[in-house]
C-alpha cells in the first residue's frame, strides 16, 4: 500500500459514507447517523488530500492549509451557533454562494497552472489539452452562476433588496444569449486559450447568475434555495473533472442530482414546469394584476378567536413564512400545547412550500418543541380540513389562496393549496391587507366563514393566550388587553 | 356454458336459523334484512318460531322478508350465534353445514361431538384478522357493541356525570376513565367514554396502539417496558418486567380513576389479571369497575361472571358477560350482516349452492370440522397490516410524469438519442475522460435514488447537509495550493477559507437542526 493507493481507497470511503449521509437523512429514524457518516466522510478525505498534497508542498503551504482551515472552520462553527432558526434560508443561501466562489477559484488556478503558461506548461499531456480547456470553462461557468444568484437570493431573503421579481425586457432572449455566448466563448477558448477569455466567461455567468435569480419572486424562494443547492454539486462535479478527482466528481454528482430531484418534488407540489425553474423566471407571470380587494373582510379579535378555539373540537394551523418573520413559533407552539391539554385536537398543515425553504416550518415548530407527529403535510391534512372547526391561518397567503382552483386566469391556477376554506371557521393572522408574494390578492379573506385578526402574528397569538387564561380563570374581563393597531407594509 | 347450465340445475339450498337456546341469549343469527340478503344469494330461508323473538323480530317479519318460518334444524346449512349442544348437533341432517361461535380453541369436547356426525362446522370466531375477512369478524362487530355497552352500563350505575360542567350550582368534576387493553372493545369503550365529556385513559401492551387511542380521544399510558409489536393482530402473553411495570401503572390509575373498563383477552388463555383485590380496595367509594373478560376468569379480583358485586368500600364490580346481548336488535342485525357476508364468500355463483374452498385462506381458517373430520388449527395467517414501520407517511409518487405530453414513441426516441450522444461522447474520448463520465454518471443515478423518500420534515435538514458535503470542492483548491504562481496559492487559501465555512457551518447547523425534532412525549 502505497500513499497514493491509501488516498485513493479513502476516497472510495469518503464517497460511500457521503452516500450513507444523504439516505440517512431521509429518514428522522436515521437522520442524526447521517449526519455522522457525513462527518466521518468529510473527515477521512480531508485528512487523505492534505497528507497527499503535503507531500509534495512547501511546510509553508501546508501551514496556509491549517491556518485557513481553522479560520473558515471557526467561523463557520459560530455562525451556525448564532443563526436564528428563523434565518436558517439566508444562511445556506450564503453557504451555497461560498460553494459557486469556492469553484471559480479552482477554475481560475487550473487556468494559470496550465493555460496561462502555454505552450511551456507540463501539467496536461497533449490530447487532453483540449478536453482541459472545456473543463476550466465549464468549472468557472457553473461556480460563477452558483455564486451570483446564492448572492441574490441571499438577499431577496434577508430583505436587503425588493423580492420582487426583475423583469428586463427579453429576459428569455437574454438568458439564452448568455448560454449561446457561454458556448462561443468555450470554442473560441479551446482552439485558443487567453486571458481575455477566462475574464470574459467569468463575467458573463456571474451576469447571468444574477439575473436567472433575480427575475425569480421572493415567494417561490424555497425552490430557487434547493437549485442552487443543486448547482453547487454541479460546480463540484466540474472541478473534479478539472482536477481527474473521483471523489469530487461523485460527491458533485450526488449533491447535484438529489439537489434537483429535491427541486423538481417541490416543482411539483407549485404545479411549475420543473426546466421554466431552472431556466429562472417563472415568476414573470405574477406581476400581473388582480391586486384590487374583492370584498368585505371581517375583523375578529383576540378575544372571540380565544373563544372558537376554547370550543373547538379540533384545530387545524397553517403557518407560512410570517410566523417566522414574527418570530410567532414559541407562542404558537404554547397556543398548541394549551388546547391539547384542554382536549382539542391541534395539528398542523404544512405546505410544501411554505416558507423560504423546503421544510422551513418543520424545522421553525420543531424548535419550538412542537411534536412532529402532529405536523402533516398538505396531502394529509387536506381532506381533514373539511371537518375542522376552526384553521388558523398564521402568516400564509398564497398557499392557502382559493384562486388558485376557482380562477384559471390566476396567476396561481393550478397550484395545490391547502383547502382551509372548508372548515367551519377561518381565522388569518395578518399585518394588513397587502397580497402576498406572488402579488395575488387572495379571496379567502372575503369569504364569510373568514375573519381577519390584524396584527403582528406572534402579538396576536399572544393575546390569544392571555384570553385563554382569563377564561380559564373564569374572570373574563380580567387580563384581556386590546390588541394595538398595528398597520405596517406588508412583509 | 352447457355444463355450467347443468350445475345450476340442483335446487338451492335451504338456510335455517335456529333460536339460540343458551340462557340469557337475546340475539338471533339473522334479521329480517339479513334474510333478504341470504335469498338474494340464491338460498331459500326457513326460521326456526320465535327464534327472533328476544331480539325484536316477530316471525310475521321474517315471514314478510320471504322466509319460511318452520324446522330450521333440517336445513343444508343451520345458521346460529351460540355453540349447539350435544342435543342440537344430533338433529343435524347428514351432510348438513353448522356456521355460529363455536370457540374451537376452548373447546375440543364440541369438535369431537360435530365430528362423530358427517357434518361440516364453520366458526365465526376463527374468522382470521386480515382487511379482506373484516367485513366477517363477529368477533370485532361483537366486541364494538360490547365496549359500547359497559361505558353505558359504568355510566348508569356511576352516580355522577361523565363531562365536567360549570353550572350556577356549582362545578362538577369531570370523570376519569381508564380503558384497560386497546383492541376492538376497549377503542369502543374509549370513544364511548370520551364523547360522552370524561376523560379516558387507556393502556395496552401493544405501543401500536396509541394512535388508535388517541384518534378515538384518549390518552395512551405506556406502560415502560420494551415489547415485540404484535404480527398477528391479537395481544399476546406479557414479559414478566412489563407485568410489574404494568401493575405499579394500574395500582397508581386506580387511586385515580373512577371508572374502570378491562377488556384484556388473550385467546385461548384465561384473561389476564390486571387489577388485585389490593387495587380495587384503593379505589374511591362510588366507583365502577366493568370486567368485560368476567366470563374467561376475569381482569379484576373479585369480579363474578355475570353479576354486579359491591365491595366493601363501595365500588361497583360489574362481570356482565352478555354485553353485546344487551343490544339485541343491534348485535343480531351486525352479527347477520358479517354472516351473509361469509355466505357470499362461500357461493361464488350466487346460486344458492355453496362451495368451501380450501386454498381460501379465510375458508380454511373458519372450516373446523368438514364432512366429519376436525380440521382445527389451520395454517397460521399473518396479518397483512401489523407489521408496517412506524414511520413516514407515502410520499408522492414522484416518477410518474407531471403532463404525459411526450407520446411513448417519442420518449424512447428522446432516450435514444440521448443515449447514443453519450455513447458517441465517451467512445471518442480519452481514456481518462470515460473513466470520469462513467463515475458522474452512476453518481447521478446514486444522487436521485438515494433520497427518494425523503420525508417532508426533513427537507431542510438534508438540504444542509448537502451543502456541508458540497463542501468537497476544498479539494481542488488543496491540491492546487503551493503549486505554481504566488497568485494560484493565494486563491486557494481564500478558497479553502471558504470551503471551510461552508464544511464546519453545515455540518454543525445540521446537527442543531435535528436536535430539535422530537416527537411527542407519550409516543417515546
Amino acid at each position: 500500500m502505497t500513499s497514493t493507493t491509501a488516498a485513493h481507497a479513502a476516497d472510495l470511503v469518503a464517497a460511500l459514507l457521503f452516500i450513507l449521509s444523504l439516505a440517512g437523512l431521509s429518514q428522522h429514524r436515521t437522520s442524526r447517523a447521517g449526519v455522522v457518516y457525513g462527518i466521518a466522510g468529510m473527515a477521512l478525505a480531508l485528512v487523505a488530500t492534505v497528507v497527499v498534497a503535503s507531500r509534495s508542498i512547501s511546510a509553508g503551504a501546508v501551514a496556509l492549509i491549517v491556518l485557513a482551515m481553522a479560520l473558515g472552520g471557526a467561523a463557520g462553527l459560530w455562525r451556525a451557533r448564532q443563526v436564528e432558526m428563523t434565518q436558517m434560508p439566508e444562511l445556506i443561501a450564503v453557504l451555497h454562494s461560498f460553494v459557486g466562489l469556492a469553484a471559480v477559484l479552482v477554475g481560475w488556478n487550473s487556468y494559470l497552472e496550465v493555460e496561462a503558461h502555454g505552450a511551456a506548461q507540463t501539467a496536461v499531456s497533449g490530447d487532453l489539452l483540449g478536453i482541459h480547456h472545456a473543463e476550466v470553462f465549464i468549472g468557472i461557468f457553473i461556480g460563477a452562476v452558483t455564486f451570483t444568484g446564492s448572492i441574490v437570493a441571499f438577499l431577496k431573503l434577508s430583505a436587503r433588496i425588493a423580492s420582487r421579481p426583475l423583469v428586463l425586457p427579453g429576459k428569455n432572449a437574454l438568458n439564452i444569449g448568455a448560454l449561446a455566448a457561454f458556448v462561443g466563448l468555450t470554442v473560441w477558448f479551446t482552439v485558443s486559450p487567453g486571458l481575455g477569455a477566462v475574464i470574459a466567461v467569468t463575467v458573463l455567468a456571474l451576469a447571468l447568475g444574477w439575473h436567472l435569480v433575480a427575475s425569480i419572486g421572493g415567494g417561490d424562494m424555497p425552490v430557487v434555495v434547493s437549485m442552487l443547492n443543486s448547482y453547487s454539486g454541479w460546480a463540484a462535479a466540474a472541478a473534479g473533472f478539472l482536477l481527474d478527482n473521483n471523489l469530487l466528481i461523485v460527491t458533485g454528482a450526488l449533491v447535484g442530482s438529489s439537489g434537483a430531484y429535491l427541486s423538481y418534488i417541490m416543482c411539483r407540489a407549485m404545479n411549475r414546469s420543473f426546466l421554466s425553474v431552472i431556466a429562472g423566471g417563472f415568476g414573470i407571470e405574477a406581476a400581473a394584476g388582480g391586486a384590487e380587494e374583492q370584498g368585505e373582510h371581517r375583523e375578529i379579535r383576540a378575544e372571540e378567536a380565544a373563544r372558537q378555539l376554547a370550543q373547538a373540537k379540533s384545530v387545524v394551523i397553517t403557518p407560512g413564512y410570517g410566523m417566522a418573520v414574527a418570530q410567532a413559533q414559541h407562542p404558537v407552539a404554547e397556543l398548541t400545547r394549551r388546547l391539547r391539554e384542554r382536549g382539542v385536537e391541534v395539528r398542523f398543515g404544512v405546505h410544501p412550500v411554505a416558507g423560504r425553504l423546503p421544510g422551513h416550518m418543520n424545522v421553525l415548530l420543531a424548535e419550538a418543541k412542537v411534536p412532529y407527529d402532529i405536523v402533516l403535510e398538505m396531502d394529509e391534512i387536506n381532506d381533514d380540513l373539511a371537518a375542522t372547526t376552526v384553521v388558523l391561518v398564521i402568516g400564509a397567503n398564497d398557499t392557502v389562496n382559493p384562486a388558485a382552483m376557482d380562477d384559471p386566469a390566476s396567476p396561481i391556477a393550478g397550484m395545490p393549496v391547502l383547502r382551509v376554506w372548508e372548515a367551519e371557521q377561518v381565522v388569518v393572522f395578518k399585518r394588513s391587507m397587502a397580497s402576498g408574494y406572488a402579488g395575488v390578492q387572495n379571496p379567502l379573506f372575503f369569504r364569510e366563514n373568514s375573519a381577519m385578526l390584524f396584527g403582528d402574528a406572534k402579538q396576536s397569538v399572544e393575546d390569544i393566550l392571555r384570553a385563554l387564561d382569563a377564561e380559564g380563570s373564569g374572570g373574563a374581563a380580567a387580563a384581556v388587553r386590546p390588541v394595538p393597531p398595528v398597520d405596517r407594509a406588508g412583509v | 356454458m352447457m355444463s355450467a347450465q347443468d350445475a345450476t340445475h340442483h335446487p338451492p339450498r335451504r338456510i335455517g336459523v335456529v333460536a339460540e337456546s343458551a340462557a340469557g341469549e337475546t340475539r338471533v343469527a339473522a334479521t329480517p334484512s339479513t334474510v333478504r340478503g341470504i335469498l338474494a344469494l340464491g338460498y331459500e330461508v326457513v326460521v326456526e318460531s320465535g327464534a327472533g323473538t328476544a331480539s325484536g323480530f316477530t316471525d310475521e317479519a321474517y315471514a314478510a322478508a320471504g322466509a319460511g318460518v318452520g324446522d330450521a334444524w333440517a336445513a343444508d346449512v343451520v345458521l346460529k350465534v351460540n355453540a349447539p349442544s350435544t342435543a342440537e348437533v344430533a338433529r343435524l341432517r347428514d351432510g348438513a353445514t353448522l356456521i355460529g361461535l363455536l370457540a374451537p380453541a376452548q373447546r375440543p369436547d364440541l369438535l369431537e361431538t360435530l365430528s362423530a356426525r358427517p357434518v361440516t362446522a364453520l366458526a365465526l370466531d376463527a374468522v382470521p384478522r386480515i382487511s379482506r375477512a373484516q367485513s366477517m369478524d363477529v368477533l370485532s362487530s361483537m366486541a364494538n357493541i360490547a365496549g359500547y355497552r359497559a361505558v353505558i352500563e359504568a355510566a348508569h350505575v356511576f352516580g355522577r356525570f361523565f363531562t365536567g360542567q360549570v353550572t350556577a350550582a356549582g362545578k362538577v368534576p369531570p370523570a376519569k376513565v381508564l380503558v384497560a387493553g386497546a383492541g376492538v372493545a376497549g377503542l369502543a369503550a374509549i370513544g364511548a367514554a370520551s364523547s360522552l365529556g370524561a376523560i379516558v385513559r387507556a393502556t395496552d401492551p401493544r405501543p401500536e396502539v396509541a394512535d388508535q387511542v388517541k384518534s378515538l380521544g384518549g390518552e395512551y399510558l405506556p406502560v415502560q417496558v420494551a415489547q415485540e409489536a404484535s404480527t398477528d393482530g391479537y395481544a399476546k402473553a406479557t414479559s414478566a418486567d412489563y407485568d410489574r411495570a404494568a401493575a405499579a401503572l394500574y395500582h397508581e390509575q386506580a387511586q385515580d380513576v373512577d371508572i374502570v373498563i378491562t377488556t384484556a383477552l388473550i385467546p385461548g388463555r384465561p384473561a389476564p389479571r390486571l387489577l388485585t383485590a389490593e387495587d380495587v380496595a384503593a379505589m374511591r367509594p362510588g366507583s365502577v369497575v366493568v370486567d368485560m373478560a368476567a366470563a374467561q376468569g376475569g381482569n379484576v379480583e373479585g369480579t363474578v361472571a355475570g353479576r354486579t358485586v359491591v365491595t366493601d368500600n363501595g365500588v361497583t364490580l360489574i362481570g356482565y358477560t352478555d354485553l353485546a346481548a344487551r343490544l339485541p336488535a343491534q348485535a343480531s342485525q351486525l352479527f347477520g350482516t358479517n354472516l351473509v357476508n361469509l355466505l357470499k364468500l362461500l357461493t361464488p355463483g350466487k346460486d344458492g349452492q355453496p362451495v368451501l374452498d380450501f386454498e381460501d385462506v379465510v375458508q380454511r381458517a373458519v372450516t373446523v370440522v368438514r364432512a366429519g373430520e376436525v380440521t382445527w388449527p389451520p395454517p397460521p395467517v399473518a396479518v397483512s397490516a401489523a407489521p408496517a414501520p412506524a414511520a413516514t407517511p407515502a410520499t408522492p409518487a414522484v416518477v410518474e410524469p407531471a403532463r404525459p405530453r411526450l407520446t411513448p414513441a417519442a420518449r424512447f426516441g428522446l432516450i435514444g438519442a440521448g443515449m447514443l450522444a453519450l455513447f458517441l461522447l465517451i467512445a471518442f474520448a480519452p481514456t481518462q475522460l470515460a473513466q470520469n463520465f462513467t463515475v458522474f454518471a452512476l453518481a447521478v443515478v446514486i444522487g436521485y435514488y438515494v433520497i427518494g423518500k425523503v420525508h417532508h420534515a426533513l427537507h431542510t435538514p438534508l438540504m444542509s447537509v448537502t451543502n456541508a458535503i458540497s463542501g468537497i470542492v476544498v479539494i481542488g483548491a488543496l491540491l492546487q495550493i503551493g503549486h505554481g504562481s504566488a497568485t494560484v496559492t493565494v486563491l486557494s487559501f481564500v478558497a479553502i477559507l471558504l470551503t471551510s465555512v461552508n464544511i464546519f457551518g453545515g455540518f454543525a447547523v445540521t446537527r442543531r437542526m435535528l436536535s430539535m425534532f422530537s416527537s411527542s412525549p407519550e409516543r417515546r
